[in-house]
């Protein structure tokens, strides 16, 4: 017992079991997109089918919510990318006025509970009496996405060497040229890992978007709307894929880090 | 001058966007919350607190029991999730990278569908309980759904990778060197770790606590599908008020309520445990 307990085979059974744990619910989800269900319900085994993925569209209003969530996602992940950098970089590289304000917004964005910035977002809306739907879902992924960016870049700038800037500025680069080949090449993994997950969180986001949405319907609306009468099997298959894309992307990713990681160490061992 | 105005200019796209809808809402809702009136005959604002007392007087069942489920799961998250990212950080060798991948499969699955999962396994006569009941090893009454322990066991589920993360990231952090320090002025494995280990690792437990317990305690979705009437937490409440019965004022100050009340808890945590972990956290 106590030779095992130093080996640490206890600490790998553990930790195996709980990612088995975490893992049962994705395994049931990805088996019952299988399953040859005749009635309503998809919740006895009744064999083998592929039928669910060849009518993988046939229920409009799922595939409409589907578009809508895949389409929010789009938008949402542009352009918090774009303002979520912008105000990474400022917070690593400059100290300004106001920097510990912007902070502590950041802060309590990442902290406050999501049916309170749902329930005000929609106070707001309501106030000013404009109509909920695609686009005050669209704000509303935008503005807790940008946080998740920032934080992501600003952390990749704590291993920014700023005298790199100043080198590319004393061999005559402008501001843009050196932001293009010196400070994006540095920051564009923190960039990528940024955008995954605000994709990622505006996909699967359920509570802000329930409050904000109005009558429009994204996936996880859908799916929610529909576990009180049974789910169709067609959410188990989109489910898979979505779930087996993003699986998919983030291997990429880290492939492509590893990688672009291996080059940089290969061209810095040169004997120069 | 340029200079000084580059970090502004970066800044100010996100941070109007933040202002406009992040902060302005909030004030907004506390502005709602005293207003007075339906949605047939137009809400008045009459600057009126007695929305709160109502909403306090009515609901607090659901408020206490909001704040017991996310205690509960917070709890039990530390409780599963330390071991864990212990021996990642410390014995996971070579697939530490790996391992934390693994961990955040869940979030690969929508969040709803993740609990219609559980929901479906946990089925009065769904594939376990079915079974189980079939062997006579439960009695035929024997259910798990609808009862706090699916509710707090689906919260556990949906939250622990956000307790495993950041506590990970802090015992990877401990330098090394400090274990062999602490064995040779004649530690044992206990005294360092409860001297050494621990401490350090506080910071990332803090940050986990806050992941963890405050989307758990304001969550209504698992309360929704895994719980019944006995389980009705204040966010399926307020998600009631607001959305089927358009009650906004009433909604608005129980919303304020919930957000004041976790608020003062994380507040009163980071007293106790000291503000220097809470920037430690705030920073990492």
């Amino acid at each position: 017992m106590r030779g095992a307990l130093s080996n640490g085979l206890l600490g790998r059974l553990y930790t195996w079991l709980v990612i088995a744990w975490l893992s049962l619910p994705i395994l049931v989800m990805i088996v019952f997109g299988f399953n040859d269900t005749k009635g309503k319900f998809n919740f006895v085994w009744q064999g083998w089918t592929l039928r669910w993925y060849r009518d993988l569209f046939a229920i409009p209003d799922l595939t409409t919510a589907l578009r809508n969530s895949l389409t929010i996602a789009l938008i949402v992940t542009l352009a918090a990318a774009v303002m979520g950098t912008m105000i990474g970089y400022a917070m690593g590289k400059y100290s300004f006025r106001g920097r510990g304000v912007l902070n502590l917004i950041l802060f309590a964005n990442v902290a406050a509970p999501e049916i309170a910035m749902g329930t005000g977002l929609l106070s707001l809306f309501l106030t000013l009496g404009i109509p909920r739907g695609y686009w005050t879902v669209v704000i509303a992924h935008i503005m807790f996405d940008i946080v998740y960016v920032a934080i992501t870049v600003q952390a990749r700038m704590s291993a920014y060497d700023r005298s790199l800037e100043e080198a590319a500025h004393d061999l005559g680069a402008g501001a843009f040229t050196t932001f293009r080949l010196v400070t994006l090449p540095v920051l564009l993994p923190g960039v990528i890992a940024g955008s995954l997950l605000a994709f990622a969180l505006s996909i699967d986001d359920f509570i802000i978007t329930e409050f904000n949405a109005g009558t429009m319907q994204t996936f996880p609306l859908w799916v929610y709307g529909s576990s009180r009468v049974g789910t169709p099997p067609q959410v188990n298959v989109m489910g898979t894929l979505v779930f087996a894309f993003g699986v998919v992307l983030v291997l990429a990713n880290t492939y492509w880090l590893r990688r672009t990681r291996k080059q940089a160490q290969a061209v810095a061992a040169l004997p120069i | 001058m340029r200079r000084k105005l580059a970090p502004y200019l970066l800044v100010m796209p996100g941070g109007l966007w933040l202002a406009i809808f992040f902060v302005i809402p909030m004030i907004a809702m506390v502005s709602v919350s005293m207003e007075t009136g339906s949605l047939e005959t137009g809400f008045q604002q009459t600057f009126s607190v007695h929305h709160y007392l109502d909403m306090i007087n009515t609901y607090h069942p659901q408020l206490l029991r909001s704040l017991k489920y996310g205690l509960c799961t917070t709890v039990i998250t530390i409780l599963l999730a330390y071991p864990m990212a212990y021996w990642i950080a410390f014995r996971g060798g070579r697939h530490k990278s790996t391992y934390l991948f693994l961990i955040l499969l869940p979030f690969f699955v929508t969040f709803v569908i993740r609990t219609i999962s559980w929901q479906f396994l946990l089925a009065d006569d769904g594939i376990v309980l079915g079974h189980l009941k079939d062997w006579h090893l439960v009695s035929k009454n024997f259910h798990v759904l609808a009862t706090p322990y699916a509710v707090i066991g689906g919260l556990v589920y949906n939250f622990l990778p956000f307790m495993v993360l950041p506590i990970y990231v802090a015992l990877e952090r401990i330098d090394k060197v400090l274990l062999e320090a602490s064995a040779d002025l004649y530690a044992n494995k206990a005294a360092t770790f409860r001297k050494v280990v621990l401490p350090l690792s506080l910071p990332g437990v803090f940050a986990g606590v806050i992941l963890t317990f405050v989307p758990a305690a304001a969550d209504y979705v698992n309360a929704q599908i895994l719980g019944g009437s006995g389980q009705v937490m204040i966010g399926n409440v307020i998600e009631t008020l607001y959305i089927s019965n358009s009650q906004y004022p009433q909604a608005s100050a129980l919303s304020s309520i919930l957000l004041a009340a976790l608020l003062l808890g994380i507040f009163v945590y980071a007293r106790v445990l000291g503000t220097r972990d809470v920037l430690d956290a705030n920073a990492g």
